[in-house]
């Protein structure tokens, strides 16, 4: 056997650009938040109502063709307060840390979203509470995610 | 069924956080030759190979042209499989399909990763597997995933911190008497407690780690007079694309997993599998996964599976034993992790565990965990 005196690793580090397609429900739903409301599809078969909007029902596969507007209101079912570094892929650099994230399940829907929440101490949060969406200013929405900024404790289910 | 299955060999290398002492091929090639060895086998007694790793979390695209020199399959029948945690129990579950269908008399499955590679970086990979414009804003990997869960076990159970932490407590004693364990360090339920906190209520010492390492398991139609373990269930059951709709279900996380367990106990004829089952070799990638999912595989009632853990149920010299090799919180070299836990349950049926051994195996219980909460599920016996 040669003699190896270290074994060696090569360094690669590339830069990779994505466009990711919304598609049609995908667009419509951004284009939603631009004007600061939240639209969910409804299944014409079963009546599943889901956000974001989709093309085909979880519930039976059926068609979802009707858009329909849901408060943007609903219920805290589970989340996290997420407090270990990583780099997040988006940026090639580390995410900010902490912050805090849930499932909610708006008034109307059968699924859960996730998304951020204001909150950041998780003791001050419970499962079952009330929250409400937070879009941004009017002026400064753009038709993106971002567009809604968070969930914070509301009143009422 | 079509033919019957056993399996007949098993290898796997040490796991380790870094294995920069060999290339991915080399790592694979001692897992394969492992398990030949294991199997009395030689390279030309394996008809057909399928493979699988994580792609993102090496960089490396087509990595069945990388593996190929590890495999020994030149020349041969050498399919990829992906799918995330269970890419090793889907591996076992393809290499079953090809044996069982009567293509091939013995198929090989291997499973590995290099997580040393993207140096560390496992969460940034496994959050580019989901939805990039709604989900991945605010997802931090199976970390936070896995968080969520047990924040919704937490909440409908009423379950501890302190009660969840027993399982890696017994893991690491467990992993103590595992030559392939990455973590076999005794660890105690304050250390537990007082671990960094990742992603609540996930501490750093309740999530497995990420290892570099390798797994080959041979399946065969023709066992001869080898020692075999037979495959006597076999099931597979996927999810939502978003973990917002996996996350409606409020009663049960993981109701995948209690239909792929259906699906298979009732292949095998098993009815009461708390009693059945001899040894559980269960996909648990933190400890509250292992108390959530030992209820959706009815090894106990709703809420209450930490008893396993605090009554000594769980332990190797238990009643029922989980996890005897440690499991995933002991060692994780993702695309291998799924095939790992076939190849220790196959072993403890084959009464071929070395110091893992549980007396009088003869039916055994895996299970594999990928993706937005799939599931995986095979059932191992003594006899066909
Ligand atoms: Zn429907």
């Amino acid at each position: 056997m040669s003699d190896l005196k270290a074994p060696i690793a090569v360094r690669c580090t590339p830069e990779l650009v994505y466009n990711y397609a919304a598609g049609r429900y995908g667009s419509l739903f951004l284009q939603g938040l631009k004007e600061g409301r939240i639209l969910a599809s409804r299944c014409r078969r079963c009546a599943r109502t889901l956000v974001p909007p989709r093309l085909a029902c979880t519930g039976c596969f059926g068609a979802m063709e009707d858009a329909v507007e849901l408060e943007p209101r609903g219920e805290l079912l589970a989340f996290t307060l997420v407090a270990f570094p990583f780099l997040d892929p988006f940026t090639g650099i580390q995410r900010p840390i902490p912050y805090c994230y849930g499932m909610v399940r708006f008034a109307g829907a059968d699924n859960t979203f996730q998304y951020f929440l204001s909150e950041k101490d998780p003791a001050k949060l419970r499962v079952g509470q009330p929250v409400r969406a937070v879009f941004r200013a009017a002026a400064e929405r753009v038709g993106e995610m971002a567009d809604l900024l968070y969930f914070e404790p509301g009143i009422g289910g | 069924m079509g033919e019957r299955v056993a399996i007949i060999g098993a290898g796997q290398t040490p796991h380790r956080s870094r294995r920069l002492d060999v290339s991915a091929p080399e790592l694979i090639d001692e897992a394969v030759q492992a398990a030949l060895a294991d199997a009395g086998l030689e390279p030309d007694g394996i008809d057909a190979i399928v493979v699988g790793n994580m792609e993102h979390f090496e960089g490396i695209h087509l990595s069945d042209l990388w593996a190929v020199e590890g495999t020994g399959g030149v020349g041969k029948p050498h399919l990829k499989i992906a799918t995330g945690g269970t890419t090793g129990s889907s591996l076992a579950q393809a290499a079953y399909y090809l044996v069982a269908g009567g293509m091939f008399p013995t198929v090989l499955a291997v499973g590995w990763e290099r997580l040393s590679d993207s140096e560390g970086e496992t969460t940034t990979g496994i959050v580019t597997a989901f939805d990039p414009i709604y989900e991945r804003p605010t997802l931090a990997g199976a970390v936070s995933g896995l968080a969520v869960m047990a924040c919704q076990y937490q909440a409908r159970t009423g379950v501890r911190a302190e009660e969840a932490a027993l399982v890696v407590v017994q893991a690491r004693e467990n992993a103590a008497r595992n030559p392939h364990a990455h973590l076999s360090k005794a660890v105690t339920v304050p250390e537990v407690l007082a671990s960094p906190l990742l992603s609540s209520p996930l501490r750093y010492l309740d999530m497995c780690p990420t290892s570099d390492g390798a797994c080959a398991v041979v399946f065969t139609s023709r066992p001869g007079a080898r020692r075999a373990a037979w495959v006597r269930g076999v099931a597979s059951r996927h999810n939502h694309t978003l973990l917002g709709d996996v996350a409606e279900g409020a009663h049960d996380y993981i109701n995948t997993l209690e239909q792929a367990a259906a699906d298979a106990y009732g292949q095998a004829g098993i009815r009461d599998p708390r009693r059945e089952f001899d040894v559980v070799e269960m996909y648990e990638p933190c400890t509250w996964a292992a108390l959530e999912w030992a209820e959706s595989l009815g090894l106990a009632p709703r809420g209450h599976a930490a008893a396993l853990w605090a009554d000594g149920t769980a332990r190797r010299d238990g009643d029922l034993p989980i996890n005897p090799s440690g499991g995933v919180l002991c060692a994780n070299p993702i695309g291998a992790t799924g095939l790992v836990r076939v190849a220790e349950a196959s072993a403890q049926v084959r009464a071929a565990a070395g110091p893992l051994q549980v007396d009088g195996v003869r039916t055994a219980l895996v299970t594999g965990f990928g993706g937005s909460f799939w599931s995986e599920v095979m059932i191992l016996g003594s006899e066909a």
